[in-house]
């Protein structure tokens, strides 16, 4: 059995996974009955100064649902914690206490100015808190105040309001991002220049999630008026994982460890997290979806995975995948891969000839010897993997590699030889 | 009246029980049922079921329109190819056509629910009586139309959108044909034949005369004179007979009319029921008529067949569905006599087998069976009308693949042409396609 003990900015806890700062560890109850069901940790929903923000009683989530209506992607326009910072603090003292062997650490969002993070830091910090969670990233109503996303998106607030939280607190600071950036690798520069220990990300996505068919008003509204809100949920994972990437594998960047946020489901979620840059997660929407219950799955499926890998720990596994992600000026322009449809699984559906056809490179019979069968012609297929991508049946059409021959596309042999676009005839640009 | 009449009569079963024997077969998806089921569509390229589907419906185009909650256009894409294609949902064999063909049984053994997602997308249709389709401009043509079944009503909508007027002459005081005198009551409830026949006719264009019989009140070449095309859709108006001895004897019945009579029925309790029954046939008639009278109270329900199961003219699941009704099916067993006894009457059945020249031939072995009522639903024929000398093969009329007879003017379809198939969906596409023929010629003309 794997060791998913983990160990993150000095922060111990059972297992990698974490519940993000969001409603589910609002209070103490909920993280009372998230512990009971065996998550490693929790980042308290966001503190904030006193009087407490208030929040819209109308809905503060909507959904994008598929027809079986399974939740894919996931909305919301919450503030942070709408209760008074000293019921927050008494219940995080005592949850620390009653669970010294889980991850407690607590989210902040402070307005822009030294007083404020001076005067609080050591108030919060005081309650036994595991580490500090900077909130940049709330992309919705407190961006509208100054704070949140309105800090994570300028490099050099991000830079400061860091550095006022560090010189304040005495446990770790993570700082959280906002994806609403053009380039993630920037604010997380400016974190680790301000000092912080670690970043988290990503926060959520601006997005409105429709419009209603009937009122032709956005929707939900609050009252016939909508806001945009933050986007989550298993549709932006693949964002999460490249802005992951891109810190873990840029040069100034990547000594910054990085707690991986963003649609994390299930335990594979986790396992493109970590390979790609994290050391441990951080899941919101799946619990709200599904309950905590699926900290079951994820465990056990994660413990499995390291197994069958062969691997002791969880960071054996950590940036296993990041080497593998280059610019795509790199990427092998000698390298081949045709389509290969197994006849024996195909169910002749004819996705992949109609797709191939009307959209791509005409690489995919309907047709052969008068009989519907689909297979792929060599001398189009550009190996662009669409096909496989719309198949319905698992591993009925792979891409194989060509190893040797002649390339029936271009008429061009194999070759072992790697030469990438820096190098290529076309490349004004090259290099000799 | 022989003693074996005592065990026929009526109210066998109350009428709750009744109720529930004569419920919807196949009751409607709910609208996640629809959607998670619409959902498992592939969407495939050249479908396979749409090739399948007599009508050529463009079967993932509707089931998509489902997905989208976009109803309507799902409703035109089925009705434009399919005017019946509400009663289609309901009683086409999907299990060797459209379903059959569907891709999912390859990957999961389990189709797509076609024939109930087909139902999902036209209910609301009728219900709320949605006219999907307008009349082209007037021609100022005139086409008669011979009996009101699926092919004539098929031919006369398409008519009437084409903008002609149409004059439809039926035998019966209802339209429909066998949708509402033949298919099996628990296939269409809620007197669903009817309402689409006035959906049919909400159209507009198309002139109703009912209770008219060709040779009786009209004579085809009448019609061809008055009009300036004819379509013949008279199904087949007569049934086949067993050529046995004693076939006239009492309790020895036509399925067909005693399945006329129950449709027609307000009150089921008071049909008369034998409570031994046996059926001599193998197609979608003979189950019928056995899982209704077993659905009536029968007691004992035996279909007998002269071949096997895989030759069956009922598709696997309708020999399912009579089993699992408490019918019993015997294979390979020839009617040879039909006697009256003290209990009722006894049918004399032969062993049979195929020969080493492919034909049935008996095997010496023989068993009888008592019953109070022996339905015949050996197959139905034409009712020798006089059609003009158009040309015939096998007691139907040839025509082309335009359903051009061999009269010049004159089109026919469904059941009365020689490659009918007695399947409700072919009879439409045959008056589908006779309609666009005769459009044509009319207008070139």
């Amino acid at each position: 059995m794997a060791d998913l003990n983990s160990e993150f900015l000095g922060v111990t806890s059972p297992n990698p996974f974490w519940l993000a700062s969001a409603p589910p560890t609002d209070k103490a109850y909920n993280v009372n009955r998230a512990f009971e069901a065996g998550w490693g940790g929790v980042v308290w929903k966001t503190l904030g100064e006193d009087p407490p923000i208030v929040n819209v009683n109308g809905p503060r989530y909507s959904a994008l649902h598929s027809n079986e209506r399974r939740v894919i992607g996931f909305n919301n326009i919450e503030l942070i914690t709408d209760r008074p910072l000293k019921t927050n603090l008494d219940e995080i003292r005592q949850i620390k206490r009653d669970w010294p062997d889980r991850a407690v650490v607590a989210s902040v969002m402070l307005p822009m100015n030294e007083e404020s993070w001076s005067k609080y830091i050591p108030i919060i910090e005081d309650t036994g808190a595991d580490a500090f969670e900077l909130n940049f990233g709330c992309p919705h109503g407190m961006s509208e105040r100054g704070m949140g996303a309105a800090v994570g998106q300028v490099p050099e607030y991000v830079q400061m309001a860091t550095e006022w939280a560090k010189k304040a607190a005495t446990i770790p600071v993570i700082v959280k991002l906002t994806p609403n950036v053009t380039n993630i690798v920037l604010t997380a520069k400016a974190a680790q220049d301000g000092g912080a220990d670690a970043v988290s990300l990503i926060n959520t996505i601006n997005s409105i999630m429709r419009v209603d068919y009937d009122t032709l008003t956005m929707f939900p509204t609050t009252d016939g008026m909508g806001t945009h809100g933050g986007y989550c949920g298993e549709a932006v994972k693949p964002i999460a994982l490249n802005m992951v990437a891109e810190i873990a594998r840029n040069a100034e960047t990547a000594r910054l460890p990085i707690s991986g946020i963003g649609g994390i489901t299930d335990w594979r979620d986790a396992v493109d997290f970590l390979a790609l840059g994290a050391s441990n997660v951080q899941v919101c929407t799946a619990a709200m979806v599904y309950g905590f219950k699926i900290i079951d799955d994820l465990t056990d499926g994660l413990s499995n995975f390291l197994d069958d890998k062969g691997m002791a720990s969880v960071s054996e596994l950590v940036r296993k995948a990041t080497p593998s992600v280059t610019d795509w000026q790199y990427l092998n322009l000698n390298h081949v891969s045709k389509a290969v449809i197994d006849q024996d699984l195909c169910i002749k559906c004819g996705r992949c000839h109609v797709v191939c056809e009307d959209t791509s490179h005409q690489a995919i019979t309907n047709t052969v010897n008068g009989e519907r069968r689909f297979e792929v012609i060599d001398d189009e297929c550009v190996g662009c993997n669409l096909c496989v991508s719309v198949c319905p049946v698992d591993s009925c059409i792979t891409m194989q590699p060509m190893t040797e021959g002649i390339d029936a596309r271009t008429g061009k042999p194999i070759t072992n030889e790697v030469a990438n676009w820096t190098t290529h005839p076309n490349n004004p640009m090259r290099k000799s | 009246m022989s003693k074996a009449n005592n065990n026929i009569r009526p109210g066998r079963l109350g009428p709750a029980e009744i109720e529930k024997n004569f419920s919807d077969l196949h009751p409607p998806l709910s609208r996640s049922e629809a959607l998670i089921e619409a959902d498992r569509c592939y969407f495939c390229y050249d479908a396979p079921c749409t090739t399948a589907c007599p009508t050529g419906i463009d079967i993932p185009g509707f089931i998509q329109k489902i997905r989208s909650d976009n109803l309507r256009g799902s409703a035109r894409t089925i009705l434009q190819e399919n005017i019946m294609g509400g009663m289609c949902a309901r009683v086409c064999p999907t299990e060797i056509l459209c379903e059959e063909a569907c891709v999912r049984n390859t990957h999961e053994d389990k189709p797509v629910e076609i024939g109930l997602l087909q139902r999902y997308a036209t209910d609301p249709v009728f219900s709320d009586n949605t006219q999907l389709f307008s009349r082209a401009a007037s021609t100022g043509k005139k086409v008669a139309v011979i009996g009101g079944g699926p092919a004539g009503l098929s031919c006369a909508h398409r008519l009437a959108v084409l903008g002609h007027d149409v004059v439809v002459y039926n035998r019966d005081d209802k339209l429909g044909g066998l949708n509402e005198y033949g298919i099996a009551a628990y296939k269409t409830v809620d007197n669903f034949a009817q309402r689409e026949v006035d959906y049919i006719l909400s159209i507009g264009g198309i002139e109703v005369r009912t209770g008219v019989s060709l040779g009786s009140e009209f004579s085809l070449q009448e019609l061809r004179d008055e009009y300036d095309a004819v379509f013949i859709g008279l199904g087949l108006a007569a049934v086949n007979e067993l050529g046995l001895d004693n076939e006239d004897l009492e309790g020895v019945e036509s399925a067909i009319d005693y399945i006329r009579d129950l449709r027609q029925s307000d009150d089921l309790g008071e049909l008369p029921v034998g409570s031994r029954v046996v059926v001599i046939g193998g197609g979608m008639t003979a189950i019928d008529i056995a899982v209704q009278s077993k659905r009536l109270g029968a007691e004992q329900v035996t279909i007998a067949y002269r071949r096997g199961a895989g030759q069956m003219g009922a598709s696997e699941f309708e020999q399912k569905l009579a089993q699992t009704s408490g019918v019993a099916i015997r294979h390979w067993v020839v009617p040879k006599s039909i006697a009256e006894t003290d209990d009722g009457l006894q049918i004399e059945l032969q062993g049979s087998q195929l020969g080493d020249d492919g034909r049935l031939q008996t095997t010496g072995e023989s068993t009888t069976l008592l019953a109070d009522v022996i339905f015949k639903a050996i197959g139905q024929k034409m009712g020798g009308h006089d059609l003009d000398g158009i040309e015939m093969e096998r007691g139907r009329i040839v025509v082309d693949e335009n359903r051009a007879t061999s009269l010049e003017g004159v089109w026919a379809g469904g059941d009365c042409g020689v490659d009918g198939e007695d399947l409700t969906v072919s009879a439409v596409q045959d008056g589908k396609v006779a309609a666009i023929a005769i459009d044509r010629s009319l207008r070139n003309g």
